[in-house]
């Protein structure tokens, strides 16, 4: 009989757990559920009393590891609180969300319990047998696989579950004592892209993808950089869009040509950027290559606004595409964002 | 003193190819893979650069890079990839792809790494892609660092700064396009790599042939592997079934697709 453990973590500020830590319990619960298992949640924090209310009605047993030192995404430390929890919980099955902090970890914690781990896990299923849904060769191929090995290790991908929400009662925290050996990495913070403001947000309902094409050469045979990073820049504000780029603009910086400053590799979406999750995606002035387009792949309805007819998107990517200039339609939809604004 | 910086890097089909799934007597693999045009993986590759970048400004480093792919294969890539940095190649003669499993990948390249001769582990750097462009599940690196004792690791580096007293500051990739800033006093340490911060090194005929004076010698005595399942079983691998019906407009004023897209945007 399977059982199963759910490592959680507390977010940047220490308390309340993360949201993707949420969605693991969620996960967690519906899968316990189906097999008719034993759940324990895991909580990695330093001080787990705010995270265990959050879990109040979610599973019998809550284990913690608590200290100064677990407020900081670290490997050495992370690694020794999971390790700890999966020796007291001894499940079969340790499902954790796909969150920087644990995907840093989570393989070394399942090679030191003898187990085996997959990642990115957008589904789990199965009639007697737990099968994983995941993707390879950067989402153009879909599996679903199985393991005979225990413990199986799974990291879920954040978006594919909702969030746990509280149920009555209180959670009855089990503490477990990590001896940590000294340290030698010290997490001094965080770092932001030199911009005003913020412009990745994973839970923004839209993405606006900028291609390279803002900085070709426009019909009047000029190159309108600045134009196009104030349109850029007017745009994802006024929308609250989250502000993506393909590879080929990004890299512009490197090889001496103009660039919109704002942008940086943390911007990029596709094969060597990042895959994210946002019901509706524009694209502008992008070519909608295979390489970009994969990154696309859990991006809901997809337009985009292009010179070229015959470019990648046409080509069954997206749902609509505007053969048009960019930079007119921008400032039209900038004027329309602007005078709505105004209006209320 | 300097660092000796193993990387860790696969090779996966240009990115620009067409992936059919099929399913052979090892299980499943992508069609007409042995032939389709191969290069290193892109992250690993960042890796490679900015070992060798680290390597210029540590005088005393040397750079070895291990990678694990069948023989022929990994000879067509070393071609272009030997233009563009020194290093010293340690191939593993193994299955190509995505589908073999991580923990096993892991084994061996952690095995092979362990027997390079002369490599120092109080001056190891462990490189890589923080995840691959074929299986991309991002535990691999984390697997050999852990094989190798290896305590202090980061992903989704993007940036390595070395300072006077052998630390060094390494930015990681975090939730919301921000990266978390860590000190570490020294080596040994994992890096697996985002983008980084360099562009593509031009090919060097010179780097080339030198690189390739090793390079041939490693092929010929390149280790076989074989790779264990771990009790991984495959249910189904498939393409996604997401071919949209395209409506292109070539015909709407910039004032129409304004409004069209603002009214868009505002539907639930």
């Amino acid at each position: 009989m399977e059982s199963i453990l759910v490592l959680t973590h507390a977010d940047e500020r220490g308390a309340a757990l993360s949201k993707g830590s949420l969605e693991a319990v969620t996960a967690g619960r519906e899968l316990a559920a189906r097999l008719a298992a034993e759940l324990t949640i895991g909580i990695v924090a330093k001080d787990a009393t705010d995270a265990a209310r959050q879990v109040a009605g979610a599973a019998k047993r809550v284990l913690a590891v608590e200290g100064e030192a677990f407020t900081q995404a670290r490997f050495k430390s992370d690694a020794a609180a999971c390790e700890a929890l999966c020796r007291a919980a001894r499940a079969t099955i340790v499902l954790a969300s796909e969150s920087s902090r644990f995907a840093r970890v989570m393989a070394a914690v399942a090679h030191r319990a003898a187990g085996v781990i997959d990642t990115h896990v957008t589904a789990i299923g199965g009639a007697d047998s737990v099968e994983a849904t995941r993707w390879f060769y950067r989402q153009r191929i879909e599996a679903v696989v199985s393991r005979e090995k225990r413990p199986w290790f799974l990291l879920v991908d954040a978006g594919t579950n909702a969030a746990f929400a509280r149920e009555a009662g209180e959670a009855h925290v089990e503490r477990i004592a990590v001896e940590l050996p000294a340290m030698r990495t010290n997490v001094m913070g965080f770092r932001s892209p030199k911009t005003d403001h913020q412009m990745i947000r994973p839970d923004a309902k839209l993405l606006f993808v900028a291609g390279a094409g803002w900085t070709k050469k426009q019909p009047d045979g000029q190159i309108h950089v600045e134009q196009a990073g104030e349109l850029i820049l007017t745009f994802v504000n006024a929308a609250g869009a989250s502000l993506g780029s393909s590879k080929s603009l990004v890299d512009q910086g490197g090889e001496g040509n103009s660039v919109l400053p704002f942008l940086t590799h943390l911007n990029q979406v596709g094969q060597t950027g990042s895959t994210p999750r946002h019901a509706k995606g524009l694209a502008t002035c992008c070519h909608g290559e295979e390489p970009h387009v994969v990154g696309w792949r859990f991006v809901g309805e997809r337009r985009a606004v292009s010179l070229d007819p015959n470019c990648g998107w046409t080509r069954g990517k997206a749902d609509v595409v505007y053969v048009a200039d960019a930079f007119e339609v921008m400032k039209r939809v900038n004027e329309l964002l602007e005078k709505a604004a105004g209006s209320q | 003193m300097g660092f000796h910086i193993v990387v860790c890097a696969g090779i996966v089909p240009d990115p620009l190819q067409t992936l059919e799934p099929a399913t052979g007597p090892n299980g499943p693999g992508i069609k007409t893979e042995m032939v389709l045009p191969a290069v290193l993986d892109p992250w690993a590759a960042s890796a490679l650069y900015e070992a060798a970048n680290l390597a210029g400004k540590n005088p005393g480093s040397k750079v070895w890079l291990v990678s694990l792919g069948p023989k022929a294969k990994l000879q067509q890539v070393m071609m272009s990839v030997a233009q563009k940095v020194s290093f010293e190649l340690v191939p593993i003669d193994g299955p190509i792809g995505g589908f073999p499993d991580a923990q096993a990948t892991a084994a061996a390249l952690a095995e092979t790494i362990g027997a390079i001769p002369g490599l120092e582990r109080a001056r190891l750097m462990l490189f890589g892609g923080w995840e691959s462009a074929t299986r991309g599940a991002g535990v691999t690196l984390q697997l050999v660092g852990e094989r190798l004792g290896i305590a202090d690791q980061f992903q989704g580096v993007d940036a390595i700064e070395v300072r006077e007293d052998g630390s060094f500051e390494v930015l990681e990739r975090v939730e919301g396009g921000k990266h978390q800033v860590s000190v570490c006093t020294g080596v040994p340490a994992v890096l697996g790599w985002a983008t980084g911060n360099l562009a593509e090194p031009r090919n060097n005929p010179q780097v080339g042939m030198a690189n390739m004076r090793t390079i041939m010698p490693a092929l010929q005595k390149a280790k076989m592997v074989t790779l264990d399942a771990n009790g991984l079983q495959y249910v189904s691998v498939s393409l996604p079934k997401q071919q949209r019906a395209t409506r292109v407009e070539k015909n709407m004023s910039a004032d129409e697709i304004a409004a069209e897209l603002v009214a868009w945007m505002g539907a639930e």
